[in-house]
């Protein structure tokens, strides 16, 4: 049986999801992946070819507003969860 | 009797009446918590002080307690609820210190009819899992046995119910994380349509499907609480604005000659044997009340693992890249870069299951797969959408089991997570097509497991689906039934 996916994939995955995954850890989610994504196949048995998308249960339409300023969340309070903060702005490692 | 065992309208009439005040009604809760939730661990954070202060307030006329169906009740609401100033961890380590800054529409609505909250209610982390074996802070047992599992993912809060730790609660719906842990934990659980309920301040696990609804003792409580909580909200693009119809006026009404569609996909083999005759007995007792039974088909049943596990998964990837440890939720500083830290961040804040579902998603949604898993699934959502349109037509709501079996061991699926999306199979199809479906209590299975019926409508079908499950709840017998605790 083909696998559907390989370890390197998992690592590969891993990094677009910005997870980092231990080694007993991404041995196991192969096996695991593997076991659900041939179980996905069941929907090859079903043609869907002129079958529109469902991306919402209820139709659903653009809802507009007014584009106006109202009040929003003040500044200590957005900050009061930031795990690093310098009371002004969020504080994130040096990225340049 | 025992005023923790009285439905919220029960409690109500106490308080009205003055033969309870609302502290005195915290307290026995609060007394009962302390008793029994060690063991059964319903609850991540407790509120109580805050509820015995704003039990405080009606006692001493601040608050009148006549001015709402809801006031002075004390009720517990799931954890992925903001509360605004009470942690709200959505059952993750990467939340475990999150003080939402506001309250979540529904908080709100409830909060002004006067609800008091006892606490947050345990569930899987970010409301992934079938059993709330996924909390970062520890499962919450089965009132009924605790050697098996509540259901999930919203495990506190019907267990919450169940073990009269709190007068009803809130849940929330993904693919039957209300109505299947109120089936193993024999309590009314309602789902309402799609765009019903706001849901702002819910953390967003997948927004398409995502939607809050009541847990309580009996039908009349759903109601009840479905009432506050409905309508329109414009911090919500997808909350409907449609009238909200009064939910109890019409529960008394006959559902004789109603028409029911019985689902002949939702019979398979290998379903429990005493799911069937619960469910077979239920189907008599809608006879007896005048009601006619057809058989219809939903052909696409059997495809809406595939596809959910598909579309949740997706939705969840993209709303959960915002725990990136920069402003707010856990972050695990690295001493190599930015990247380092996001990484580790959410290694080490995500649970097993929520990372399976980040990396199902990310795979499903990444180039070269989008079309096979992503557009495939959607496809096949219209197909089940169209499944239940066509059956409306032939029927006016639809019966069936909730769960192929009753409350499972604990332990028993946590090492086969596929196993633990097929026991969704019959509460996911009803999600994909974003429709109302009830649990309700309609026997015991011969372990003394509770067992539930599912009563599904067409969108905005819930005055319906109330009626039908009030007049049943009275024909069954099953109201008062309570888990052999102490």
């Amino acid at each position: 049986m083909a696998e559907k996916i390989s370890r390197e994939e998992v690592r590969h995955v891993a990094q677009l999801a910005r997870l980092e995954l231990a080694e007993a850890e991404e041995v196991r989610m192969t096996v695991q992946m593997n076991q659900i994504l041939e179980y996905m196949d069941k929907l090859n048995e079903l043609d869907t070819r002129d079958i529109p998308p469902t991306t919402h249960a209820i139709q659903l339409q653009n809802v507009f507003r007014d584009d106006s300023a109202g009040p929003s969340i003040d500044r200590e309070l957005a900050l009061d969860n930031a795990p690093q903060s310098d009371g002004t702005s969020f504080i994130v490692p040096k990225i340049i | 009797m025992d005023v923790c065992s009285l439905t919220i309208h029960e409690l109500h009439e106490w308080l009205v009446r003055k033969d309870l005040s609302a502290t005195e009604a915290v307290r026995a809760y609060l007394d009962r918590i302390e008793e029994l939730d060690s063991g059964l661990n319903c609850y991540i954070t407790l509120m109580a002080d805050e509820a015995m202060a704003e039990a405080r307030a009606f006692d001493n006329g601040e608050r009148d307690i006549n001015a709402s169906p809801l006031a002075g009740i004390p009720l517990a609401i799931k954890d992925v609820i903001c509360t605004k100033g009470a942690r709200t961890t959505c059952g993750s380590r990467i939340l475990e210190n999150f003080i939402p800054p506001y309250d979540g529409t529904v908080t709100r609505l409830l909060k002004s009819a006067g609800a008091i909250f006892l606490g947050k209610a345990n569930m899987d982390e970010f409301a992934m899992g079938s059993s709330t074996e996924n909390s970062a802070f520890g499962p919450t047992r089965n009132p009924w046995n605790p050697s098996r599992v509540p259901g999930g993912s919203s495990g506190g809060s019907a267990a919450a119910v169940a073990a009269d730790l709190c007068a009803g609660s809130l849940g929330t719906d993904t693919g039957g994380s209300i109505r299947q842990p109120a089936s193993f934990c024999g309590v009314v659980g309602f789902k309402p349509t799609y765009g019903r309920v706001s849901r702002y301040g819910l953390v967003a696990f997948a927004s398409s499907l995502d939607q809050i609804g009541p847990i309580t003792k009996d039908v009349e409580d759903a109601a009840l609480l479905l009432q506050i909580i409905a309508g329109y909200d414009h911090r919500d693009s997808t909350c409907v604005n449609q009238p909200v119809p009064d939910y109890r006026a019409s529960l008394n009404k006959s559902i004789k000659g109603l028409r029911f569609g019985v689902p002949r996909e939702y019979f398979i083999e290998g379903m429990h044997p005493d799911i069937s005759a619960c469910v077979h007995k239920a189907m008599a007792v809608c006879r007896d009340l005048g009601a006619e039974l057809v058989e219809v088909s939903l052909p696409h049943t059997d495809y809406g693992v595939a596809a959910y596990y598909i579309i949740a998964p997706a939705e969840a990837s993209s709303n959960l890249a915002r725990y990136d440890g920069v402003k707010y939720g856990l972050r695990v500083p690295d001493t190599r870069d930015l990247m380092g830290m996001y990484r580790q961040s959410r290694s080490q804040g995500f649970g097993a299951e929520v990372k399976r579902r980040i990396m199902l998603g990310t795979y499903v949604l990444s180039a070269g797969y989008y079309d096979a898993y992503y557009r495939k699934a959607s496809q096949v959502r219209s197909l089940i959408r169209g499944d239940f349109l066509q059956a409306f037509e032939q029927c006016d709501a639809l019966i069936a089991p909730v769960a192929p079996m009753p409350a499972f061991t604990i332990g028993e699926k946590t090492d086969d997570p596929l196993q633990m999306y097929l026991s969704d199979v019959f509460t996911l199809p009803a999600s994909l097509a974003g429709i109302p479906g009830l649990s309700l209590p309609c026997g015991l299975s011969s372990e003394g497991l509770p067992v539930g019926l599912q009563i599904l409508g067409p969108h905005f079908g819930e005055e319906l689906v109330l009626r039908v499950a009030y007049q049943l709840e009275k024909a069954l017998g099953m109201q008062g039934k309570k888990p052999p605790l102490r």
